[in-house]
């Protein structure tokens, strides 16, 4: 079972090639409007807003709305409604590799979290349907809301690293956030053999902080063709990466077990 | 003038290019480069600038008066975030699901609820071979990033070049960074899911009504992807960086790409000029027909949501 949660650039149904099944809308909070006919021009919800979305003219701009509803419980004239806003999409959809549930968030919407959360869901619902006893999931980047949102109650986290100092200061925020959420984490440095010495220094972050450091994968020309041409890294990479990322699987094996 | 520097996924090189924009910019005028990537922020890896102060950026949150309460149980009700729980005899808070709106004060009919502050991340000022340096640091565990890159945005400076490196996507920390920005810079890199990212980043900046360019970053010369999706969106394609194993090698140790390669100055020079002559103007054509739905909001908004002063 596959489940895209980088809701914000969902990437994975380009590599799987799927046949979406069905889709259906995404509902993030109710987002408010003014009904000019029934305000009175008080002011009230221009000065209560804390998210500056209510313009003079009491137009409510729906980027920054946040959907709290506090001018709608305020305004004395009932000029407020709370609208049904769609916030995005989930698909349901097969590849040849299992089903895959992707979403797609709409332009400069938030509620990115709450999407993920609603990815999760689905995937959850499939596997226990279908019997699938192993959810893949692909979390974004960062450590926000959609991460978190992506963390709770997984199994394992594997995160994926490489060997710049950016990659490992971005890495120590990662593992900060999962054992702040209790998770149990892996990493897997990617083109290892770039830096050799900066993975030496991933290794020895992983060791101070007893995570296991479950693969390595070098850097791969023919990964990067394959990823060029939209096709996933080990149908067309060469036997060195094809190795690692077998080495990874067993040891994430193990792991799970 | 604020020039954003996004991309619609991780790993383009966005913050390179960002630092070697502002090094750039800093042989010829004031320049600032402000971190708004509350996340993962890494311009610091790049830039090392020496750190002058920093300030911890509060949120508002309820500050529930137990004694004063009658167990109504009207603020978890209105509270559309789910962030209260009033039980027969308690009533709990979730502080990182607040959004800090302020509907439970002003509704609590007993009165028991006044706003506090909490604090969510650091600002973070300093300086680096004459560029300011301004960053965003969100506390690990928090889920809501946009108050601390408001607050780094307080720091822009009127007058000088702002460089606002973004974090990725294109979700609200993006919109917040972007938002009110003169131009913004979008970096992808020459394969399909560079192309699809930046099909939604180019979106998200057109919805907002950011006039933008596209910087193709380890291009290895055959950049057809890219450029017939500018051509097809009347969007320029400002800048092809070729990908080059030493930039890449300096990037892994923090080294910018101007200083691996100091013959690529001009490159960054001459996309500054661009955005500075008004190519802002020019390019906005890839965003005209949505401009007017949101966000002719140019200004940096002033408003002391984040409570930081
Ligand atoms: S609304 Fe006020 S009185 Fe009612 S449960 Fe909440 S804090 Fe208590
Ligand atoms: S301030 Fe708003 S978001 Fe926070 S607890 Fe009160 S009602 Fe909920």
């Amino acid at each position: 079972m596959l489940a895209d949660c980088d809701v914000d650039a969902a990437n994975l149904y380009l590599l799987l090639d799927p046949v979406v099944k069905s889709a259906s809308p995404f509902y993030g909070l109710k987002k408010a409007t003014i009904n000019k006919e029934k305000c009175l021009g008080c002011n009230l919800c221009l000065h209560l807003c804390r998210y500056d979305a209510i313009r003079p003219g009491f137009v409510v701009d729906p980027v920054l709305c946040e959907g709290c509803a506090l001018c709608y419980h305020a305004c004395p004239c009932g000029a407020v409604e709370m609208v049904d806003h769609v916030a995005g999409h989930l698909f349901h959809s097969e590849t040849r590799y299992g089903p895959l549930v992707h979403a797609r968030l709409g332009i400069a919407e938030d509620n990115s979290g709450k999407l993920v959360a609603a990815v999760r869901k689905e995937a959850r619902r499939l596997a226990e349907e279908e019997k699938k006893e192993l959810i893949i999931t692909d979390g974004p980047p960062g450590i926000g809301c959609p991460v978190i949102s992506c963390l709770s109650g997984t199994d394992l986290v594997l995160v994926v690293t490489e060997p710049t100092f950016s990659g490992k200061h971005d890495l120590e925020r990662v593992l900060d956030l999962a054992e702040h959420f209790g998770c149990r984490a892996a990493v897997c440095v990617n083109k290892w053999d770039l830096e050799p010495e900066n993975t030496r220094a991933v290794e020895s972050l992983c060791n101070r902080r007893r995570v296991p450091v479950v693969g390595h994968l070098p850097y791969d020309e023919s990964a990067v063709e394959a990823v060029k041409r939209g096709r996933p890294v080990i149908l067309e990479c060469s036997r060195t990466m094809e190795k690692g990322i077998l080495a990874l699987w067993d040891q994430l094996k193990v792991l799970l077990n | 003038m604020l020039v954003a520097v996004a991309s619609g996924k991780g790993g383009t090189g966005k913050t390179t290019l960002a630092s070697s924009l502002a090094l750039v910019a800093a042989e010829k005028g004031k320049v600032i480069f402000l971190d708004c990537d509350v996340e993962e922020p890494n311009g610091h890896i790049m830039l090392k600038p020496r750190w002058e102060k920093k300030e911890a950026v509060r949120v508002p949150v309820p500050e529930i008066n137990q004694e004063k309460c009658t167990f109504c149980g009207r603020c978890a009700e209105i509270c559309a975030f789910h962030a209260l729980v009033v039980l027969p005899q308690e009533v709990l808070l979730f502080p990182t699901m607040c959004h800090g709106c302020g509907g439970c004060w002003h509704l609590c009919p007993a009165g028991a609820i006044s706003p506090g502050w909490r604090e969510i991340g650091l600002v973070e000022e300093g300086s680096s071979e004459g560029i300011g340096f301004v960053r965003g640091r969100l506390n690990v565990g928090e889920a809501i990033s946009p108050p601390l890159i408001e607050a780094v945005k307080e720091r822009c400076r009127p007058g000088e070049l702002n460089i606002l490196d973004a974090p990725p996507g294109t979700s609200c920390p993006v919109i917040r960074t972007v938002k009110g920005a003169d131009f913004c810079l979008l970096v992808t890199e020459p394969t399909p899911f560079g192309l699809h990212d930046l099909e939604l980043a180019c979106e998200m900046v057109a919805s907002l009504g950011v006039p933008c360019g596209v910087v193709v970053n380890r291009s290895d010369g055959d950049d057809r992807l890219i450029r017939q999706f500018c051509q097809q969106n009347n969007l320029p394609l400002l800048l092809q960086l070729p990908h080059d194993r030493e930039v890449a090698r300096g990037y892994a140790r923090g080294i910018p790409a101007v200083k691996v390669r100091p013959e690529w100055k001009e490159y960054f020079a001459a996309l500054l000029s661009f955005i500075e002559e008004g190519g802002c103007t020019g390019a906005r054509t890839g965003g005209a027909q949505r401009e007017g739905r949101h966000g002719q909001d140019y200004r940096l908004r002033e408003s002391g949501r984040t409570g930081s002063r």
